[in-house]
C-alpha cells in the first residue's frame, strides 16, 4: 500500500516535471531553441496566480485568477519572443541557452522583489485533504494534479490534430521552409508556441503551488524537468511527459529505498546514464548533417 | 595505367531513397573527371562515399589501390583527397589565412605539449604550414583577403577559399562538389583556368559535380552523367551531350 | 592607424604583432608586477580574485570559446583542481609539485568526461553538465572520507623555497603567485591559438564536416580541448580554494558553473582578452552594486538575487546587442579610432549568417 502512496505523489510530481517538460519541447520543436528559464516561467506562473487569488494580495476568486494568470503567461511568453528571442536571428543554439539562463536569474529576481523570499502557500481549491481510497491515502492535490494534466494533455492533443492554428504549428515545428512556402506566417507561429508554452509552465505553476509552498528558487526544479525531457527524447511531445513521470516516480522511490545521499543523485544519475548511451535520448533516432 | 579512385558496384540507400544505385566508374590519374545530373541524382551523395561520410550498403571503393573502406573519414585526407562542399562549408569565425592553414593539419608534426610551449620546432613548422599556404594564396590570387575573416567575405570568395582550403592538403585527388554554381559569368571563367591549372601546373586530379555545362566540356577529359544513382552515360563531353539517354533524362526533367 | 610591414611570415607567428603591442603588455605586465606598491590590500585582493577568475574563464574559454562545445559544470573542474591540491599538499607534497599535479589530474578527469561527452551536441552537452555541476556538490559529500564532506577543508599555507605565501599575512606574495600562473596559463594559450590544434579547434567549432574532411580527428581535438580546459580550470580552482581560504561542497556549486559561462560570453567569446574582461565584471559587479546601492540610501540592506539579477540582465543585453562582448565593443572602438575619421556606421554592421540548423527535415 506504501507503494501505491509512492507512486501516486511521484506521478504528481511527474506531471509537473513533464509540464515543464513538454514546455520545453514545444519550443525546441519550433524553434530549435531551448528556453533554459522554463522552470522559472513555472515559478513565476504560481507566484502570478498566487498575487492575484491570495487574500493578502488581490483576493480574487481562484477561479477567476487560475484563467487570468495563464493568460498573462501565455502574454509574456509572447512578448519574451517578439522582444528578445527574435533578435538572436542566426546567433547559435549556445547563445539562446545563456540568454535564457540569464533570464532565469533575470525573473528570479523580480519575483523575489515582488513576492518575497519566503516560502508561500497558494489558497487553492485544489489542496483540500486527503482522499482515503481502502487503507491507502492520496493527496488531493495529487489526484488533482494528476486528473488536470491529464486533461490538459488531452486538450493540447486536440488542440495539435484539430485546429488550424495547432496544425500550422505543428507544419511549422518539423519543416520551417516548408511551412513557410505553403504561406504559414512562421515567425508568428514560432511567437505564439512561446505563448503557449507560457500557458502550459502557468498551469504546472497553479498545479505545482498547489501541492505545497513556493519560493522564487523553486523554477531550479526546471533541471529536473531537463531530464525528463531528455529521457523522452528532447523532440516528442508524449516523451516529455512520460520522462516527466519516470523521473516524478524514481524520486519518491529512491528516496525510500535508497541510502541518504544517493536518492537525489538518482534523477541525474540516470539523465546522465541516459545521455551517456543515446546521446540523443531515449526515443529519438540519431540525425546528422546532410552536406 | 591503373586507375587512381576506381568504386565499383557501389549501393547507397536512405530510407527508401536508393541515392547510389549500382555505380561503377573509375578516374584515372591526371584527368579531369565530372560527374552531371540532375538535382537528386545522388552526385554528392557520390563524393560522400569516397569522404567516408557514409558507409555504402555495398560496393567496394579504392584509391591508389588502398581499399577507402577500410579508412574512417578523417584518414582519407591523409591518403590525398581533398574536397569542396556544395554549400560551403568553411571556419566562419577565422581568417582566410587560418582556414587554410587548417587544411596543413594532415601534415601536422608536432605534440600538443610542444605547441603549448611553442618550440623552436614548432616554429619551423609553422613556417613550412605557411609557406605552403602562401602558395596556395598566390595561385588563387587572394592576397587581398588574407588577414579576413570569412563570415565577412562575398560568396565568390568564399568558394574560392574554400578550393584553396583543399588545395593547401595537398592532395593528389581534388573533389570539387558544384564549385562554379552561384559564381558570376566572370568568376565561373575563373574558376575554369585555375581547373585547368590546378590539373597540368600541380598535376592534381581532379573529380568535380557541376551542372555549368560550359565549363564541364571546357575542362573535363571524361563525363559521366548520373540520374537516380545509376549510371546513364559516360564518355567525352561531346559524347554525353549526344546521348540519347542524357538528352531524354533532361528534357524529361524539363518537361515534368 | 599602423601599418604593418611584413618583412616575413615570421612576423604572423610572432607572439605580438608589432612593436607597439609589445610595449603595449610589456607595459603592462610591469604595472601589474608593481601593484602591490601602488594599491592598498584590500584592492590587491580583489585584483588577485579578477586574475583568478580569468584563468578559470581562461579554461573555459578554450572549450567554449574556441571549441564551440558549451560547459554548463566548469565548476566541477574548479572543484577538482582544488581539492586535488590540497589533498597532495596534506600528504605532504611540497606546492610546487602538489600545484601542478592538480592541473594535471583535473585535466585526466576531464579527459575522462569528454569521452562520453564528445558524442553529445549542444544542448545535450549543456544539460549533461548541469548534471554533472550538481552532482558535485553531492558527490563531495559522498566522497566524505577524502573530502571531509560538509565540513569542508582548509587552505594550508604555501611554501616555495621556504618563502611563505598566504592571501591574507601576505597578500602580496600571493598575489605575485596568482600573476604568475596567470601569464603562464595565457601564454600557453596562446601558443596554442597560433598553432595546429588550436586551428583544429577553431575548425571543429565552426564545422565538424569539414573539419573531418580536412583531416582532423574530431572527437581526439575535443578531448585534447576538454582536458586543458579541464587542466586550466583545476589550476584555478586550487588558487581559489587558497584565495577562499575554506571550502566545501558548496563552494564550487552550479550557480558558479554558470556565472562562469556567463562571464567569458559577457567579455567576448573566443578571445583572451573576453576571459579577463569578464572577469574584471564578475569580481567588481558585487562592489558596484553595493556603492549603487549605498547612494540610494539602502546602504545596508540585503537584497537577494541582486547581483545574479543584474548579472543576467546585463548578459541578456549584451546577446542582443553586443554578441561579441566587452572585447567586440573594445575592438570597434578601437579601429573606429585608428580610421578616424574615417570609420563608416555601416562598417560594423553585424553579420546576418544564415541560421545553421542542425535539422535534416
Ligand atoms: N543524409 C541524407 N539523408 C537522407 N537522404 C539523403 C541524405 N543525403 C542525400 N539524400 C538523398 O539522396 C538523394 C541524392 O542526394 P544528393 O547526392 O545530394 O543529390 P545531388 O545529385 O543533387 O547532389 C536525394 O534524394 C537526397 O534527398
Ligand atoms: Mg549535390
Amino acid at each position: 500500500m506504501e507503494v501505491l502512496q509512492l507512486l501516486v505523489s511521484g506521478l504528481a510530481n511527474g506531471c509537473v516535471y513533464g509540464l515543464i517538460a513538454l514546455g520545453f519541447v514545444l519550443i525546441y520543436k519550433a524553434t530549435e531553441a531551448v528556453n533554459f528559464a522554463q522552470g522559472d516561467f513555472m515559478m513565476l506562473g504560481a507566484f502570478v496566480t498566487l498575487g492575484l487569488t491570495n487574500a493578502q494580495y488581490m483576493d480574487l476568486p481562484f477561479w477567476v485568477a487560475a484563467p487570468m494568470a495563464i493568460a498573462i503567461m501565455a502574454v509574456l511568453g509572447y512578448l519574451l519572443d517578439f522582444f528578445v528571442l527574435r533578435h538572436l536571428f542566426g546567433q547559435s543554439q549556445t547563445a539562446v541557452v545563456i540568454l535564457t539562463i540569464a533570464l532565469g536569474f533575470v525573473i528570479r529576481f523580480i519575483a523575489g522583489a515582488i513576492w518575497g523570499h519566503e516560502p508561500q502557500t497558494l489558497e487553492s481549491p485544489l489542496a483540500v485533504g486527503d482522499l482515503r481510497v481502502g487503507g491507502v491515502v492520496l493527496g488531493m492535490a495529487d489526484v488533482a494534479v494528476i486528473i488536470v494534466t491529464v486533461l490538459l494533455t488531452l486538450f493540447l492533443y486536440q488542440f495539435f490534430q484539430r485546429t488550424k492554428l495547432g496544425l500550422a504549428m505543428q507544419a511549422a515545428s518539423q519543416n520551417q521552409m516548408a511551412a513557410y512556402f505553403m504561406g504559414i506566417p512562421v515567425r508568428r507561429v514560432q511567437g505564439m508556441i512561446w505563448g503557449l508554452s507560457g500557458a502550459v509552465a502557468a498551469v504546472a505553476g497553479i498545479l505545482f503551488a498547489s501541492k505545497g509552498a513556493i519560493d522564487p528558487n523553486a523554477g531550479l526544479l526546471g533541471i529536473k524537468a531537463f531530464a525528463a525531457a531528455v529521457i523522452g527524447g528532447f523532440g516528442s511531445l508524449p516523451g516529455a511527459l512520460a520522462g516527466g513521470l519516470i523521473v516524478g516516480v524514481i524520486e519518491p522511490f529512491a528516496a525510500r529505498y535508497l541510502a541518504a545521499g544517493y536518492s537525489q543523485i538518482a534523477p541525474y544519475a540516470l539523465l546522465l546514464f541516459v545521455l551517456v548511451f543515446r546521446p540523443h535520448g531515449l526515443f529519438s533516432q540519431v540525425r546528422t548533417k546532410k552536406v | 595505367m591503373s586507375a587512381l579512385l576506381d568504386i565499383r558496384n557501389a549501393t547507397l540507400k536512405f530510407g527508401g531513397v536508393v541515392a547510389v544505385n549500382d555505380l561503377s566508374f573509375t578516374v584515372e590519374e591526371g584527368e579531369v573527371y565530372a560527374i552531371v545530373g540532375p538535382n537528386g541524382a545522388g552526385k554528392s551523395t557520390v563524393f560522400n562515399l569516397i569522404s567516408r561520410f557514409y558507409d555504402p550498403f555495398s560496393g567496394a571503393i579504392t584509391f591508389d589501390g588502398n581499399n577507402l573502406l577500410d579508412r574512417k573519414a578523417d584518414e582519407v585526407a591523409d591518403l590525398g583527397i581533398a574536397r569542396t562542399f556544395q554549400n560551403i562549408e568553411l571556419f566562419e569565425h577565422a581568417t582566410v589565412l587560418q582556414n587554410l592553414l587548417v587544411g596543413r593539419h594532415r601534415h601536422r608534426r608536432t605534440t600538443l605539449v610542444e605547441e603549448m610551449l611553442f618550440t623552436p620546432r614548432v616554429r619551423r613548422e609553422e613556417k613550412r604550414h605557411r609557406e605552403a599556404v602562401e602558395e596556395v594564396i598566390d595561385f588563387l590570387d587572394l592576397q587581398p583577403y588574407r588577414n579576413k575573416m570569412i563570415a565577412g567575405l562575398p560568396y565568390g570568395v568564399r568558394k574560392v577559399v574554400e578550393v584553396g582550403r583543399a588545395l593547401a592538403t595537398g592532395p593528389r585527388l581534388l573533389l570539387l562538389d558544384e564549385p562554379a554554381s552561384g559564381l558570376s559569368v566572370e568568376e565561373t571563367q575563373d574558376m575554369r583556368w585555375w581547373i585547368d591549372d590546378i590539373r597540368k601546373q600541380m598535376g592534381i586530379t581532379v573529380l568535380m559535380v557541376e551542372h555549368d555545362m560550359g565549363l564541364v566540356s571546357g575542362v573535363s577529359d571524361r563525363v559521366l552523367a548520373l540520374a537516380d544513382g545509376a549510371k546513364l552515360a559516360e564518355g567525352t563531353p561531346a559524347e554525353v551531350q549526344s546521348d540519347p539517354a542524357v538528352i531524354e533524362a533532361y528534357l524529361g526533367a524539363g518537361a515534368a | 592607424m599602423r601599418i604593418h610591414f611584413k618583412t616575413s611570415y615570421e612576423h604572423d607567428i610572432r607572439l605580438f604583432a608589432d612593436w607597439w603591442s609589445f610595449f603595449v603588455y610589456a607595459a603592462l605586465i610591469v604595472v601589474a608586477v608593481a601593484l602591490p606598491w601602488i594599491m592598498d590590500e584590500f584592492y590587491l585582493g580583489e585584483v588577485t580574485n579578477v586574475l583568478i577568475w580569468a584563468i578559470a574563464g581562461l579554461g573555459l574559454m578554450l572549450l567554449t570559446g574556441q571549441t564551440g562545445q558549451a560547459s554548463l559544470g566548469h565548476a566541477a573542474f574548479l572543484a577538482v583542481g582544488c581539492y586535488a591540491n590540497v589533498i597532495f599538499m596534506e600528504l605532504g607534497l611540497p606546492f610546487l609539485i602538489a600545484f601542478p599535479l592538480a592541473g594535471i589530474v583535473t585535466g585526466i578527469v576531464g579527459t575522462i568526461i569528454a569521452i562520453p561527452a564528445i558524442r553529445m551536441h549542444g544542448i545535450y552537452l549543456a544539460i549533461a553538465t548541469i548534471a554533472l555541476s550538481i552532482l558535485t556538490d553531492d558527490l563531495i559529500v559522498l566522497l566524505e572520507p577524502i573530502t571531509n564532506g560538509v565540513s569542508g577543508k582548509f587552505a594550508p599555507t604555501i611554501t616555495i623555497f621556504g618563502i611563505e605565501i598566504e592571501r591574507w599575512t601576505t597578500p602580496d606574495r600571493f598575489y605575485w603567485l596568482v600573476l604568475a600562473v596567470t601569464v603562464l596559463c595565457t601564454l600557453a594559450y596562446r601558443n596554442l591559438l597560433r598553432a595546429p590544434l588550436g586551428r583544429a579547434m577553431a575548425a571543429v567549432r565552426d564545422s565538424e564536416v569539414s573539419a573531418t574532411a580536412m583531416g582532423v580527428h574530431i572527437a581526439r581535438t575535443k578531448a585534447a580541448s576538454f582536458g586543458i580546459s579541464c587542466a586550466i580550470t583545476g589550476l584555478a580552482g586550487a588558487l581559489m580554494g587558497f584565495y577562499a581560504g575554506a571550502f566545501n561542497n558548496e563552494t564550487f556549486s552550479i550557480v558558479i558553473s554558470i556565472t562562469l559561462l556567463m562571464m567569458i560570453v559577457i567579455g567576448g567569446l573566443g578571445s583572451i582578452h573576453g576571459a579577463f574582461f569578464g572577469a574584471v565584471v564578475v569580481a567588481f559587479l558585487p562592489q558596484a552594486l553595493s556603492i549603487a546601492k549605498d547612494s540610494i540610501g539602502g546602504g545596508s540592506v540585503a537584497i537577494p538575487g541582486l547581483e545574479t539579477g543584474v548579472f543576467g540582465l546585463i548578459l541578456i543585453l549584451f546577446i542582443m546587442f553586443e554578441p561579441m562582448g566587452i572585447y567586440g565593443r573594445w575592438m570597434k572602438i578601437r579601429i573606429w579610432f585608428e580610421l578616424f575619421p574615417f570609420a563608416r556606421k555601416d562598417m560594423f554592421k553585424r553579420q546576418k549568417s544564415y541560421l545553421k540548423t542542425e535539422r535534416l527535415r
